[in-house]
């Protein structure tokens, strides 16, 4: 087995943004079953939730690519 | 960064599988080096001869009763007027952002769509030139507004709220002059990168890989390509998907960057 250590490191900066972005959006989905109408104003802050959680996962993997 | 189990594979039966680099996003067409013309460029000024023909031919007779051109366009521009504009920004000082807006939301939707759009299929932002163009905007736009607001002194003071016991003020002043002029920008243009580099990445990686299998490999492995192949079209899919999705989410954060320099702290 041979390869880049630097994708397992990816790997490793992947766990957080999964788990928050798992949050926002279980947190994006009650909020709509208790209130529906309230999913436009929802949907705008849940994306921008996902992509500020995103960029850790980002960071990860353009670093591996980087220092390899 | 290679396929090892198929690259062993591939060795037994002679001949190796090649896994996609970095390097096979780098495509001169004409010339090499720093002015080489390269697929990129050529399908960033087709995208933007496209949007000026498209938006010209459907806004030119424009109609009370739409035509289906004309409904389209106005149905992306409303969203990105509305549904980001005037939702992030505020109803008081968002109309001067909106051609702002809505040209990056369409020069990245269309750009990224080409990465799964047959005949070009090469997703622009994934040249990391591009998105940092597009942020340089951005940032320049952002800082630009919020100091001349208040002045460069009032903008700089405001980064630290109110309020703050005076101990930990030069720490949270770091932090957020940080966070304002190296982390924002940054992820601003990684993001973009990042998901259409990696996208495509994948798309590549599952296509060839399946090929290799199906030309070279044995009787399981034909079938194991079959079903890469399979994969290769979902992925197309949810690629389409997240190329829509990072196209609102740069506009999205770039009105939010806006926002936040026209915001009353600041």
């Amino acid at each position: 087995m041979q390869g880049n250590i630097a994708i397992l490191g990816y790997g490793l900066s992947a766990i957080g943004p999964g788990v928050g972005i798992g949050l926002i959006f279980a947190a994006y989905i009650n909020g709509v079953a208790r209130q529906p109408e309230a999913r436009g104003m929802l949907q705008s802050i849940a994306i921008l939730g996902f992509a500020l959680a995103e960029a850790l996962a980002i960071f990860g993997l353009v670093l591996a690519f980087v220092f390899k | 960064m290679s396929l090892n189990v198929l690259g062993s594979l591939a060795t037994a039966t002679g001949g190796g599988y090649e896994s996609p680099t970095t390097a096979d996003f780098y495509q001169p067409l004409l010339n090499d080096g720093p002015f080489a013309i390269t697929r990129p460029a050529v399908v960033m000024m087709l995208s933007v001869g496209l949007i000026a023909w498209w938006l010209i031919a459907t806004t030119k007779r424009a109609a009370i009763i739409p035509s289906k051109g004309q409904w389209v366009t106005e149905g992306i521009y409303g969203f990105i007027r509305n549904g980001v504009a005037r939702d992030i920004i505020g109803s008081k000082d968002f109309l001067r952002f909106v051609p702002l807006l809505f040209s990056m939301f369409v020069l990245i939707l269309v750009n990224n769509l080409f990465g799964v759009i047959p005949p070009v299929q090469f997703p622009t932002m994934s040249r990391i030139g591009f998105p940092i163009a597009l942020t340089a905007v951005v940032y320049v736009v952002y800082h630009f507004i919020g100091i001349r607001r208040v002045g460069p002194r009032v903008y700089f003071k405001s980064l630290v709220p109110a309020g703050l016991p005076g101990w930990i003020v030069p720490f949270i002043f770091f932090l957020e002059v940080i966070t304002f002029f190296v982390t924002r920008p940054l992820t601003l243009a990684l993001r973009l990168f990042g998901n259409m580099f990696a996208g495509h990445m994948l798309l590549l990686l599952f296509i060839t890989g399946g090929e290799f299998m199906v030309i070279h490999g044995g009787f399981g492995l034909k079938i194991a390509g079959a079903g890469s192949f399979a994969l290769a079209f979902v992925l197309t899919i949810f690629e389409a998907l997240i190329e829509f999705l990072q196209a609102y989410i740069f506009t999205l954060l770039a009105a939010t960057y806006i926002a936040g320099s026209l915001a009353d702290e600041h």
